[in-house]
Order: structure tokens, then sequence, then C-alpha cells
């Protein structure tokens, strides 16, 4: 049964498909460490895209990758000082 | 117009000098002038795989201090006529040659070359910074494992760091049957992670070993499978569009004969 088994589970899931998997998310903290200078943009454009519905505190702003153990997620505290009373345009033709 | 192209990896062992090698001798024997330059100082070994180790008098070291002109430093290939080599020292250190050193070398070669390949080290540190000091373009090799992979988008990184732009990509040592069991990356799977254009691609073949055995680059063996694959890349480079090859499986009974192999 177990020959049988590790048969299926071979077919299943391909030591390539783990593989790459886990070369995805070494990649994802490499390329990062590779220029730290990322995270830096991307929060001045978050910044300013955040900006036009909330005024924010800057000084307060994290952006991090948090690594888990099958995914990596983009977190961002964001300290909001106050909402704006409504949104100039919705509509972006 | 002469072409510096650098041959690098990041990670060692995956065949960069093997690379720099059979491209160099199948560009010479369509006729361009091609200079190879080792540049990995202290472990020398593009004299070998071509088979010219005890022709050599200078070395890269020697036309950088000054202690001969560069033309006495280049040895002539055995088998084509305009193939040169430029040895790496083998008993300096890595920082006997500064990247402005290398960048003049190289501006020096482009007169007498159409093509100058510089075989980067293994590694980043300054080696690397030697090699790509001069180089107008970068081929990656890498092969189909975790950590050959990385190790060329880290490089990837920082090319582009040092304002070297579109690289291209050379996957060694395909299996293709593992390959299509599902047990070996992919050209595709490769492809897709590194996002950069395919040059071409290598199977894992024996005669490689035989031809480096013999000190004689395999691209002269138009029989070996390895060998049309690096021509292919060598016409590539001339601008040539040449279709990928289709890699042979071994037959059945060969596949037969591991199968038992194996499982004994």
């Amino acid at each position: 049964m177990d020959f049988l088994k590790q048969l299926w589970n071979r077919d299943a899931y391909s030591s390539k498909d783990i593989a790459k998997e886990r070369l995805r998310l070494v990649l994802v903290h490499d390329r990062v460490n590779v220029s730290p200078n990322l995270l830096e943009a991307l929060k001045e454009d978050l910044i300013e895209v955040i900006s036009k519905y909330m005024e924010i505190e800057e000084t307060g702003f994290e952006v991090n990758l948090d690594k888990s153990d099958n995914q990596v997620a983009l977190s961002a505290n964001i300290p909001v000082k106050r909402m704006k009373r409504a949104i100039a345009s919705t509509d972006k033709g | 117009m002469a072409k510096v192209i650098v041959v690098t990896s990041g990670k060692g062992g995956v065949g960069k000098t093997t690379t720099a090698a059979n491209l160099g001798a199948g560009l010479a024997l369509l006729g361009r002038k091609v200079c190879l330059i080792d540049a990995d100082i202290g472990l020398r070994n593009l004299d070998v795989v071509l088979g010219l180790e005890n022709r050599i008098v200078y070395d890269l070291t020697d036309v950088v201090e000054g202690n001969c002109r560069l033309r006495q430093a280049l040895i002539k290939d055995k088998r084509t006529d305009n193939l040169f080599l430029l040895p790496a020292a083998q008993t300096k250190e890595k920082d006997a040659v500064s990247p402005e050193q290398m960048l003049k070398l190289t501006e020096e070669l482009r007169e007498e070359c159409e093509y100058i390949f510089v075989d980067c080290p293994a590694g980043i540190e300054s080696g690397f910074k030697n090699a790509i000091a001069g180089s107008d373009e970068a081929i990656i090799v890498t092969t189909p494992e975790i950590a050959a992979v990385r190790d060329a988008d880290r490089i990837i990184g920082l090319l582009e760091a040092a304002g070297l732009y579109d690289p291209r990509l050379i996957i060694n040592r395909i299996r293709p049957q593992m390959v299509r069991q599902g047990d070996m990356m992919g050209i595709d799977d490769i492809i897709e992670i590194l996002a950069i254009e395919l040059l071409g691609i290598v199977p894992d073949d024996e005669d490689i070993i035989v031809s480096t055995n013999r000190g004689e680059p395999v691209v002269l063996d138009r029989r070996s499978q390895a060998g049309q694959a690096y021509n292919n890349i060598v016409r590539r480079l001339e601008g040539i569009d040449v279709p990928l090859m289709t890699l042979e499986e071994d037959g059945w009974l060969t596949r037969v004969k591991k199968a038992i192999m194996g499982r004994s």
C-alpha cells in the first residue's frame, strides 16, 4: 500500500512543483533584500495614493514583508489622522 | 563592432567555463575572431577545458601589470585559427586586478577581435565585479536546480544595478526524462521565475565529460546533442533565428536498464 501511496503522491505533487514553490518564496525575500529601495519606493507611492482619501501619519507608516511557512504577505501599518469628507471624483472615464 | 560578453552564474559548477569555451570555439568555426578571457584569477580552468594548458607563458595579470604586451599573452587555439585565450593567473590574488584595468583590457581587445567572452568566477565579490566591468552584454548560465536558479536571480539584480540590462539565459544540464516525470524544473518553469530571455538550452550529456577529458570543446563534435545545442546558441548569437532543439529522451532499452538499476 505504501508503495502505491508513494506513486500517488508523486503524481499529485511532483518534486518539481515543490522546487518551484520554494524558489518562488525564497525569491520574494531575496529580491527585496537586493534592493532595499523597493519597499521605500512602494511606501512613498502608497502614501501618495492613500493621501487622496485620508490624512495619514507619515512618520508611523510601516511597510513590511512577513514570511510564514508557505506564503509571503505584504503588511502595512498606517496611522490615520482623519478621513477626508468626500472623494473629489470617483468616475475615471 | 566588437562585443564583450560576460558569462556568469553566481553559483559555481553550473558550466560557465564549458559554455564560454564552446561559444568561443563555435563562433571561431564560423569564421569570427574570438578571444576568451579567463577572469577566474587563482582558479584558472578555461585553459584545460580548451586543452591549452601547456602553452601558457603570460597571463591576464601580466598584461595588466605591464610585464608583457597583450598580444604576447594571447594563446592561439590548436584547432581553430581565430580563437584566442587570455588565461588567468593561477598564483595571484583575485584583487590583483581592478575593474578599471579590466575595462582597459577589454577596450584594447576590441581592436583585435569580434567577440570577447569573459569567463566570470563564481560568487559576487571582486572577481565578479572585474568580469563585468568591461562587458556590454551578459549570458547567465543556470541549471534546473533551486540553488542555481536562485543565484541566477541574484546575479540578474546585480547586473542591472551595474547597468547591464537584458541578460540572456542558458539552461544547462537539462534531463528531459526527469522533466517529463515532473522531477526537474523545465524550461518554462525557469523562464517564468527569472523572466529573462532564453538564449538556449543544453542537455545533460556525457559527451561533455568526454570532450572535457580530451580538452576539446564539444561544439566541434556535431554528432553529440550538447555540441548541437551549443552550435544553435552560437548561431543565435550571430542573429540567426534557430528554433529550440527538441531534447531526445533515452531509448526504451536504456530506460528499462535505468529502471532496473534504480530499483535494485
